[in-house]
């Protein structure tokens, strides 16, 4: 092979890689991402049952109900709407009434979110950036170091 | 006095990242020698003045100096002293000060042991060195001075967020920044031959061991961080491609061909302008890494201590570097001669492939990471990306990476021949199909891709093990003849095979828990038993205990293998004092067959049970030993006498690439 031929195979092969990687990329995006949404989202429709989202908000004060065994019932509200959740499994540590929540599942035929993740922050100061974003849209006031997401809090 | 004494050795340190950056850089316009030996001493300097300043910061934490904003902000009188001292860089600011101090560290390390380094050069890469210092200098300074005094000093600190309390976190933040950090001495070097505008193999040979030093830091920090996050969150997972975890897993990709690509053009000549290409971008991602974390701009688990408007600061920063870096090799890259030619069936094909595979991995996660922030900024939609996109991107790059890594160290430079390498690979693929199928057979469940990727684990290692029984001759040489070869052979061929085998050991680790992970959440009381993977857990009842700072419900539960008593696990649930934040203890019993790890939950209402989650994680520690067996075989490689720092001087040669000429 040529100087030219063996410089070209190597483009060629590298760019058919990059090729592949973009097509695999395109695919699990479509596929694989889930969206965020409010309650007020949901209260509007924007969400269809069955259709996989995070769901993020506040826990709304007084709702965490526990059922048997490790089955919990709370739910996540945006001052302005609330939804029903229920989840079953152990709650992480900073889960609390009136914190911060993430949480992820389907809506089921009744309106209640089925859960099945719900997740934790590592630091009781840190409000998930899309939730505080959220808040702040619905003109929710929040406690000082929610102010910005994350809080300038250390 | 002595914090005082502290902030100003940081001033002055900036001070002198200005001289630094400045004159030795006019020295080798003007080409003026006096000029250009003043990189050293200033070099130096710095590091000394940035260390007076870190341990000033240290002092005031080791004694609970809360008059000092920072100590009052991170820390309390109770903490034990290590996390005291960890404390340092457990926030935004000491973690900045942290970054500069191991920034001029590794500056000064070129300063010192550099000697061979032609002098316009060193001044240069010193030059370059001292600009990211001096930027960070500023920053901190303007927007995140850990030195900063309270008016009225609170009585007590407000403390560390209690699961950074931890022995494998207080040494994770260091190791990954040496790894972020080092990988600035790449860039330096890619700058400064930039400027220079001549780069040969000498350049990559100075270049690699400090890349190799970067990669372990960072390699083994990285590993610290996913070890801390599956023993410490109670999740019982170790991966969770969270934005901060890409954010210094990226780096480690781009470094991993970085390493690759800069061998190449050590050995051969060839590959400069993506060798240097790859150096920018390497550290443009640290750089990047640094400010996805410090600024929270993701929504992170692992977030901790963000602030999106000193986010903002080093995304400037970060914009400045990578667009100069760019912009300059856009200006040179085509000045740079092109080198020595090779036949795609080569070791230098090999390498190229890896350098394709592993730089479209990271840019898979970089749009994984990413794509949400543009996302929202373009539509305002808010998205998250998880671990399915990264399964069903990243894993199918590594495949064909894995299946062709073993060929790589069989196959000669310049021109290689595919059917011979594949011969001698025949009896690791056979050894690789055995174990595919006994894994088919073992398991019950799990994907179907499971077994096949277990083998090609095995065949990863299989294969390192081989190259080095043929570098030795074992099988056909006698006896002494082995051992006379197996002495003989360089450090960096240890070094290679055990990364390798590094990298095998960790692929049957992460196929073996990711697929067959047993979970089971159950509600006990006292005397109850739950069966999980073949390990029989009597739970025994909950007792409160008192730590030194936190108070813990700790539960206690007994695990039995058939009819024999294995070991008592205590899981827990602790409260801490300052800041009053619940954690929760995994008890853990590890061995080779996996762990078995528990989780005690909340206690029900009624009837006096607790919830429980249980986790079987078969072969996970292979996870974390290939991880530390890459870590190690960095270092033996950074012993070789080829790759010692002022060994090797340029020749005269490198100018006329012998390569080239025989390829042609």
């Amino acid at each position: 092979m040529t100087r030219k031929q063996k410089r070209g195979f190597l483009i060629g092969t590298a760019i058919a890689i990059l090729a592949i990687a973009v097509i695999m990329v395109a695919f699990a995006l479509r596929d694989t991402i889930v969206f965020f949404q409010t309650p007020s989202d949901v209260a509007e429709g924007k969400v269809e049952p069955g259709e996989r989202f995070r769901l993020g908000g506040l826990v709304a004060d007084g709702s965490v109900e526990r059922g048997q065994g490790t089955k919990v019932k709370f739910s996540v509200t945006d001052t302005l709407q609330t939804v029903p959740v229920s989840y079953e499994g152990i709650l992480p540590d900073l889960f609390r009434e009136g914190q911060g929540v993430v949480t992820e599942g389907k809506l089921d035929e009744t309106g209640q979110f089925q859960a099945d993740t719900v997740l934790a922050k590592h630091d009781e100061n840190y409000m998930p950036p899309e939730v505080a974003a959220a808040l702040k849209e619905k003109g929710v006031k929040l406690g000082e170091g929610a102010e910005h997401p994350g809080g300038k809090t250390n | 006095m002595i914090v005082e004494f502290g902030h100003f050795a940081l001033v002055l340190a900036v001070v002198v990242a200005l001289f630094q950056t400045v004159v030795p850089l006019w020295g080798t316009l003007s080409r003026e020698p006096r000029l250009m030996e003043t990189a050293r001493p200033a070099a130096i300097l710095q590091l000394v003045l940035l260390l007076i300043a870190f341990l000033a910061l240290m002092y005031a934490y080791v004694v609970s100096d809360f008059s000092v904003a920072n100590v009052a902000a991170n820390s309390h009188s109770t903490k034990p002293l290590i996390y005291r001292i960890s404390g340092v860089w457990g926030n935004h600011e000491g973690s900045m000060l942290l970054w500069v101090l191991i920034l001029a560290t590794f500056g000064a390390a070129v300063a010192l042991f550099g000697n061979n380094l032609p002098l316009s050069l060193r001044a240069n890469v010193l030059s370059v060195q001292a600009s990211i210092a001096l930027a960070f200098g500023i920053f901190m300074l303007a927007t995140s001075n850990p030195f900063l005094r309270l008016e009225s000093p609170p009585i007590d600190g407000r403390g560390l967020n209690p699961i950074l309390q931890d022995p494998a976190l207080a040494f994770h933040p260091p190791f990954l920044y040496a790894g972020y950090v080092g990988f600035s001495i790449a860039f330096s070097f890619a700058i400064a031959a930039l400027i220079d505008g001549r780069i040969d193999a000498a350049w990559a040979r100075w270049v690699r061991p400090w890349t190799l030093a970067a990669w372990m830091c960072l390699t083994l920090g990285i590993a610290m961080g996913s070890w801390w996050a599956y023993y410490e969150l109670g999740w019982g997972g170790w991966w969770f491609w969270d934005p901060v975890e890409n954010a210094s897993f990226m780096p480690w990709l781009a470094g991993t061909a970085l390493l690759h690509s800069a061998l190449v053009m050590e050995k051969r000549e060839t590959l400069k302008v993506w060798t240097i290409l790859l150096a920018i971008l390497t550290f443009s991602l640290s750089l990047m890494g640094t400010f996805l974390v410090r600024s929270g701009v993701l929504t992170s688990v692992h977030a901790f201590a963000v602030d999106p408007e000193r986010g903002v600061a080093i995304l400037m920063i970060m914009t400045i570097f990578v667009g100069g870096g760019l912009a300059l090799f856009a200006m040179r890259a085509g000045e740079l001669r092109q080198g020595g030619l090779f036949a795609p069936i080569s070791r230098e094909g090999a390498l190229v492939l890896n350098n394709v595979f592993l730089t479209a991995a990271t840019a898979t996660v970089f749009v994984g990471t990413l794509y949400p922030l543009l996302l929202e900024g373009l539509t305002g939609a808010k998205i998250s990306v998880g671990p399915p996109f990264f399964n069903m991107t990243f894993i199918p790059l590594m495949v064909p990476l894995l299946v062709a890594l073993p060929f790589g160290p069989f196959l000669p430079w310049k021109r290689g021949d595919l059917v011979g390498v594949s011969q001698r690979l025949i009896a690791t693929a056979v050894f690789a199909l055995i174990v595919m199928v006994a894994t088919m057979a073992i398991t019950e469940r799990g994907p179907w891709l499971a077994p096949i990727m277990m083998g090609v684990g095995v065949y990863v290692m299989a294969g390192s093990i081989q190259e080095l029984a043929f570098r030795a001759r074992i099988g056909s040489a006698g006896r002494e003849e082995v051992l006379r070869r197996l002495w003989n052979l360089p450090r960096s061929v240890y070094g290679t095979v055990l990364a390798h085998f590094g990298v095998g050991l960790m692929v049957v680790g992460i196929v073996a828990t990711s697929a067959y992970q047993t979970e089971k959440v159950v509600v006990m009381k006292p005397g109850e038993t739950a069966e999980v993977a073949g390990y029989t857990l009597a739970f025994k009842g909950v007792a409160p205990q008192k730590g030194p700072n936190y108070r813990e419900q700790v539960g206690t539960i007994e695990v039995m293998r058939g009819d024999e008593p294995v070991t008592t696990l205590h899981p827990s649930k602790r409260i801490y004092d300052s800041p009053p934040q619940p954690t929760s203890e995994a008890g853990i019993h590890a061995s080779w067959r996996g762990d078995l790890y528990t989780v005690l939950g909340d206690a029900q209402k009624e009837d006096g049970g607790f919830a429980f989650r249980f986790y079987f994680n078969p072969l996970v520690r292979f996870i974390w030993l290939g991880a530390l067996i890459m870590f190690i075989a960095g270092g033996i490689s950074l012993t070789d006498r080829r790759l010692r720092v002022g060994a090797p001087k340029r020749s005269r040669s490198s100018d006329t690439p012998t390569g080239a000429v025989a390829a042609e």
